[in-house]
Order: structure tokens, then C-alpha cells, then sequence
């Protein structure tokens, strides 16, 4: 099924059926890092870089031991140890990695659309790891993961996704993602923080957090980022933690059962509370181990061609 | 050199020719038209132009040719190349060079090259603001008895009412036109139309009302000092209500639009397009249909090419930092032809008068008919002769056109400029 897609550029362009084969195989990826020694051998002889433009601890540290647990080589490339700063061009860069025999890059870029740029140019396989605000699809599918392990199903589920979706790209690849699976997706956001014709890809678009959050089955906080305060998208971070910071009490609204979940690093007391972030309904930790399978799994399924029998 | 054309359908809008006739070029001169003409004692060349259309050389009011200063981009020699080759026998370039047109000297510059270099006639035109800065006047009064045609800050808007308050009556004192390129930056903090495309492909959207505010502010500013302002590239259905409704209460505004806003959508961004990303952007399906409106009622008065020649490394790269623009000279005519003629929006007659003899009256520059005794400019077209696109065949130095492998309706065949032939058969002499 994934012999002949070379990149992992977005949710967008995956079909139903190609997302759920990467979940499958991430529950069987899930099983290996649980055990006591996680080493398999999928990746032998493969070279893995990471080439991120933006900081990141999780994502990166994420690939890199998804790589390493089933012995690939894993190279990590950041912006100012490398040439970037010599001025050298994206592409060159890319062209360089890819003329060392590197069979899969995995990239990180502040601006959208970048790793299909890269893809075009170079033979190694692209993975997307955050585009500007385009999309972040082995987040998306960690989420998805997590909540088709803790609800046995995503067909049907109501997921309440709450804040900056306008800046986010893990909000595209969940509601690209979601509503292929058949989820009902609702959004809750001031309207200065909501793209543009939203509700055309098929989701529910509400201005309180209230009705999106009510009878949800999961909820999803954003991270909010100060900067956006000071190009006038809301006052201040105390009247946002105000109308739109998932406490207990908006929690309430949801299913008895709901999960909480959280793209990480939190603003603890803005998007959400300290008592809910460490209630037994948040799943944010979780989500993180989450997401070393579905970089295993991805890993596994994007460096198959011509190697297997 | 002297040619006789004989057989063809010469339409000339401004003298309202629509008819099959001969013409006679006599030392570069229009000299007759009319039936049957016989020129046989004279040496004269003749050409057979039956079942092909003779219309004024196209006259092109925004385009930019990038010299001096980029002439990695484009130059003047390739630049009126590609016009030649796209049946522009005119065209006026924008002032954002280095340096920038805000001085004789540049505007000098641009004539002389022009002279020696060129393949049509250019017309610079100059700067609203020194620098292109939107702080102080250029010396409009000097630039205009140096030789440019129009003022315009193009790329940039001129931010400061009060400054373009009296850009307009300062310019009109001297007679000369003010393009104005609206755009609110403020609100344009994007790379592409805002809508569901943008939303999509998670890129910052540019909302029309960027361009609409503006307009609306020049279009209440000109009628506030009686002056007359040129909106450049109209990209919007609101604008072109905007425009519509000005023009009905009698302000003195004209406008054009360019062909990529009659002929393409924001979908054309979808894959990060880099040759979709222009400056306005592409809109939606909507606004389309409006600006065909617009164009066959009468609100819009020219179509201009806006070509921008870019280097392919400021086109493949990352999609918000790719430069705005893309090139037009070699494909504006036949895509009025295939996208308005042909789907009967407009007649072939009327596309013509757009593209000759309306921005020639707006820029005031004598240009655009087949008048008797006038240097004759002109072209032979193919109107119904389907070919593909092929951007690697442009004499533009760059090929950044979202139209490639496009098929069109509507060749230029001959290029004529001052009765002498620089497109012969299609190919450039």
C-alpha cells in the first residue's frame, strides 16, 4: 500500500485506508517499545536525518529514537550548526543530505508547504514534521492513535479541538484526518484565531468554548503563543485563559469519559489547567509515547520499497 | 521599407474599422487602406493576410522590464523581445528598477537602452515617491519633461492619504497620469488569497479588502480634488463594484486588469505553486466572472500584462518567500482571446480596443490605430490557430508563467513596429 508513495507530506493526502494501516502497525510498534530490551531490525542499513529549521525537543527526540530502536542511523541536522547560516539555499541543503545516501528526511520548517518543495528535489523520502501552519500529520495520527487505543474506534467520535487554529498545524492535520475517519469535529475559538472558510472541510465551527466542548468524547487543546497577542489576534493571555482556558469546569461539559489532549509544550493556565493537565483524564503523556510507535510505524512503512521480500 | 498587406480583417477599434481591407505601409508610414489596393509600380513587399485579423499594435500600460538593475531578470532587449513576440509594439515599464525611475537620469537611461537595444517602443514610467518610499514626491514636473508617461509607486501603495491626496493634484498639474497600486499592507499580510485554498495549504491569506479599502480611498480622494487616478491590476469583485459605481457618479477613475485574474483561480496555488503567486493574488471563481463583467461593460478599460519577470531561483523556493509575479507579454493576447473571445464574453473587437488604443488614450502616448500618416504598429494575427505553451520557447529571459503546456486559441504571426517587421511567420527577426 505504501510502495509507491515516496513522502509523508500531509494527512491531507492520505486516503482512509493508508491511515488506518499506519495505525495498525503502530500498535504493533507500540509492543516493542514497551518491552524491556526495544530493539528490531527494520531499519538496518537505513540512514534517517533530521533536518529541523525550527526548535523542537519531543518531535525530534520522538524520530530519533523511533530510528534507533529499530537500528537505523539517525543524524540530526539544526539550523545554526549547519551552512544554512553560510546562506546556502534550502534546496541545496536538502540536495547535499540526500547526496550522502540518506534514505529518509525528516523535516521541520517554519514555513508551509517547504517539505513539498524538498520532495520534488531530492530522491530520499520526505517526512513532514511541521510546516508552518500547514500540517503536522505524525502528531495528527499520534492523536488519532490515542484516541482509536482509548475509544476503540474513531468513526463517530465527537472531538472537540480548542484555540489558535488559524496558526496550527496540528489542527489541519486532525480535522484532514479526523473527518476521513469519520469523527465529528468541532472547533471552539475566538474568531480573530480561525482560518478562513473553516467550515468547509466539514467541521462544526463555534465562538465559545461551551458548544464545542459539550457531549465531546475528546477534547484538544492548542497551544496558544504570546506572540499572536501582540498582532492584535486577542488582548491578553488572562482574558484568553478566561473565555477560552479548558478548566475542570468546561471539562464537565464533555462526555464523563472524555480524553484530554494537548499537542505539548502546555501553557499551564492558559489553554489549560494545571488540574486538568494532571487529571486522569489527560492523556497528554501518553500521547508522547504514542508517538514514538507512530514514527516507528511511519519509518517502517515509508523505507519498505525494494527492501523486503 | 515598404509593404502592402492585402486581404485581411483589419480592426481598428479607435477609428472603428471592421472590415476586410488592404493597407499600405509606405517608409514606415501608415499611407492607405482600403479595397483592392494596387501598389504594383512601387518596391514594396507584399504580404497575404487572408483569413487573418490586422489590428493596431498592442499596447501594454504596466509591465516591468527590469533594467537597470536586474537584468538577471529581464533586460531591455529581451524584455521588448518578449513583447514583440506577444504583438506589444508599446509598453510602458514600471519604475521599480535600481535605480529606481525617481530622476532624468534613469528615465534617460531607460531611452537610450530603448533606442539602441530595443524591439518596440518603450515608455517609462516614473515614481510617485522618491525611492518608491511613500515619504516625499518624486519630482514629478522634471520626470515628466524628461519623458515618462505616468507616475506609479507600483509594488508599493502609497500608505499616506495626505501624500497621495497631493500626488494626485500635483501630478495633474503637470498632466500626468497616477497609476495606483492599492493595496492596504496592513491587511495583505499573506501569500496568497484568504479563503479555503489558504486555509487548506495553511498559508497566511491576503483579504480582498486590502485592495478594496484602497480603492475606495482613491476613488473618494480623486473625486474629493477632481483628479483622475488609474487603479492598476483590479482584482476583485468588490473593486469592480467599487470602480462601477465611481464611474457612474462621474469620478474620473480608469483601471485595468490583467489576464491571470480573467483566466486562473486561487486554486492554482494548490501544490505551492510558486508561478500562481502573484501580487494581488489569484482570487476565487467569483471574482473571475466579475472581472469578465466588468471587462464587457465597460468598467474595466484595459487589460495590461503586469509581466514580472523573476529568476527561477526567487520562483523555486519555499512558497511564502517566492517573489510576486509572473510574465505575460507572450501570453496575453491569446489568453483574450481563448478565455474571452472565444467564450463570447467579449468581441474580438473589443479585446482589441483594450489592449491598443484605451491604455494608449489613458497614458496619453498617441498610440494604438492605424491611423493614416501615423508610424504604423501593427500585428497580424491568427485568431483561431491553437497552440501549447511552452516557456522554454519565451525570449523573456525568465519563464516564470503558470500558463505552461496551457493550449490557446490565437497566434501572432507579424509584429510590425515604425514599418519595419519584428515577428515574421511567428518567429522573432
Amino acid at each position: 500500500m505504501f510502495e509507491d508513495m515516496k513522502d509523508l507530506l500531509g494527512i491531507k493526502d492520505l486516503q482512509k485506508s493508508h491511515i488506518e494501516k499506519i495505525l495498525d502497525t503502530a500498535k504493533t510498534m507500540k509492543h516493542i517499545i514497551s518491552q524491556n530490551n526495544k530493539k528490531t531490525g527494520h531499519l538496518i542499513g537505513k540512514s534517517i536525518v533530521t533536518l529541523f529549521y525550527e526548535n523542537s525537543t519531543r518531535t525530534r527526540l520522538s524520530f530519533e529514537l523511533a530510528a534507533k530502536y529499530m537500528s537505523g542511523f539517525a543524524s540530526n541536522i539544526s539550523v545554526n550548526a549547519s551552512s544554512v547560516s553560510k546562506g546556502e539555499s534550502l534546496i541545496d541543503t536538502a540536495k547535499t543530505i540526500d547526496a550522502m545516501g540518506t534514505d529518509v528526511v525528516i523535516l521541520r520548517h517554519s514555513r508551509s508547504g517547504t517539505p513539498h518543495l524538498i520532495a520534488k528535489n531530492i530522491n530520499a523520502s520526505v517526512i513532514n514534521a511541521g510546516d508552518g501552519m500547514n500540517e503536522h500529520p505524525t502528531q495528527a495520527l499520534l492523536d488519532m492513535f490515542t484516541m482509536r487505543e482509548k475509544k476503540g474506534r474513531i468513526e463517530g467520535l465527537k472531538v472537540a479541538i480548542v484555540g489558535d487554529v488559524l496558526h496550527s498545524r496540528v489542527a489541519r492535520s486532525n480535522i484532514w484526518g479526523l473527518t476521513k475517519l469519520g469523527a465529528e469535529v468541532s472547533i471552539g475559538a475566538p474568531s480573530t484565531l480561525l482560518p478562513a472558510d473553516l467550515q468547509k472541510t466539514g467541521v462544526k465551527v463555534y465562538n465559545s468554548i461551551h458548544e464545542a466542548v459539550v457531549d465531546a468524547d475528546v477534547v484538544m487543546g492548542l497551544r496558544i503563543q504570546q506572540e499572536r497577542q501582540k498582532r492584535g489576534l486577542f488582548p491578553s493571555v488572562i482574558e484568553y485563559a478566561r473565555f477560552f482556558g479548558i478548566d475542570e469546569r468546561r471539562l464537565s461539559l464533555a462526555k464523563p469519559d472524555a480524553l484530554l489532549l494537548h499537542p505539548g509544550p502546555v501553557n499551564r493556565g492558559v489553554e489549560l489547567s494545571s488540574s486538568v493537565l494532571e487529571s486522569e483524564k489527560s492523556f497528554v503523556n501518553e500521547q508522547v509515547t504514542n508517538g514514538v510507535a507512530i514514527r516507528m510505524a511511519i519509518l517502517y512503512l515509508y523505507t519498505r520499497k525494494g527492501n523486503e521480500i | 521599407m515598404n509593404a502592402l498587406i492585402k486581404n485581411g480583417r483589419i480592426i481598428d477599434p479607435k477609428n472603428n474599422i471592421n472590415d476586410t481591407l488592404d493597407i499600405y505601409i509606405y517608409e514606415g508610414i501608415i499611407e492607405d487602406i482600403g479595397k483592392n489596393l494596387d501598389y504594383s509600380g512601387v518596391d514594396v513587399e507584399e504580404i497575404d493576410a487572408k483569413g487573418k485579423i490586422i489590428a493596431p499594435g498592442l499596447v501594454d500600460m504596466h509591465c516591468h522590464l527590469r533594467e537597470p538593475g536586474f537584468e538577471y531578470k529581464e533586460d531591455i532587449e529581451s524584455g521588448t523581445k518578449s513583447a514583440a513576440k506577444g504583438g506589444f509594439t508599446s509598453v510602458a515599464c514600471m519604475p521599480n528598477t535600481n535605480p529606481v525611475v525617481d530622476n532624468v537620469s534613469v528615465v534617460e537611461y531607460i531611452k537610450k537602452r530603448a533606442e539602441s537595444v530595443g524591439y518596440v517602443n518603450v515608455f517609462p514610467i516614473g515614481a510617485i515617491t522618491k525611492g518608491l518610499m511613500g515619504e516625499e514626491l518624486a519630482e514629478i514636473g522634471t520626470l515628466k519633461f524628461a519623458g515618462v508617461v505616468a507616475v506609479s509607486d507600483d509594488g508599493n501603495p502609497v500608505s499616506n492619504t495626505a501624500l497621495m491626496r497631493h500626488a494626485l493634484e500635483y501630478a495633474q498639474t503637470f498632466d500626468t497620469p497616477v497609476i495606483s497600486h492599492c493595496e492596504v499592507k496592513e491587511i495583505a499580510d499573506g501569500s496568497m488569497n484568504e479563503g479555503y485554498v489558504s486555509t487548506m495549504l495553511g498559508l497566511r491569506g491576503i483579504s480582498r479588502a486590502a485592495e478594496e479599502i484602497n480603492i475606495a480611498r482613491d476613488i473618494i480622494l480623486a473625486k474629493t480634488t477632481n483628479t483622475s487616478v488609474h487603479i492598476a491590476h483590479v482584482s476583485t469583485k468588490g473593486a469592480v463594484e467599487l470602480i462601477r459605481q465611481a464611474k457612474a457618479e462621474g469620478v474620473k477613475v480608469t483601471c485595468e486588469t490583467c489576464p491571470h485574474y480573467f483566466s486562473l483561480t486561487e486554486e492554482a496555488v494548490i501544490g505551492y505553486n510558486t508561478n500562481a503567486k502573484m501580487n494581488p493574488p489569484l482570487r476565487t471563481q467569483s471574482d473571475v466572472e466579475a472581472i469578465i463583467q466588468g471587462l464587457a461593460d465597460g468598467t474595466i478599460d484595459a487589460i495590461a500584462t503586469d509581466h514580472a519577470p523573476h529568476h527561477i531561483d526567487e520562483k523555486n523556493c519555499e512558497f511564502e518567500l517566492a517573489l510576486n509575479g509572473i510574465v505575460g507579454f507572450e501570453t496575453a493576447l491569446s489568453l483574450g482571446i481563448t478565455y474571452l473571445v472565444k467564450q463570447n464574453h467579449l468581441t474580438l473587437e473589443k479585446l482589441i480596443a483594450k489592449m491598443t488604443c484605451v491604455p494608449s488614450d489613458i497614458l496619453g502616448i498617441n498610440k494604438g490605430t492605424l491611423s493614416i500618416g501615423k508610424p504604423a504598429d501593427l500585428i497580424i494575427i491568427d485568431e483561431d490557430k491553437e497552440y501549447t505553451v511552452d516557456v522554454n520557447k519565451f525570449y523573456s529571459k525568465s519563464k516564470n508563467s503558470p500558463f505552461d503546456g496551457y493550449k490557446l486559441f490565437g497566434t501572432v504571426e507579424y509584429t510590425m513596429v515604425g514599418g519595419r517587421f519584428v515577428v515574421r511567420e511567428g518567429i522573432l527577426i
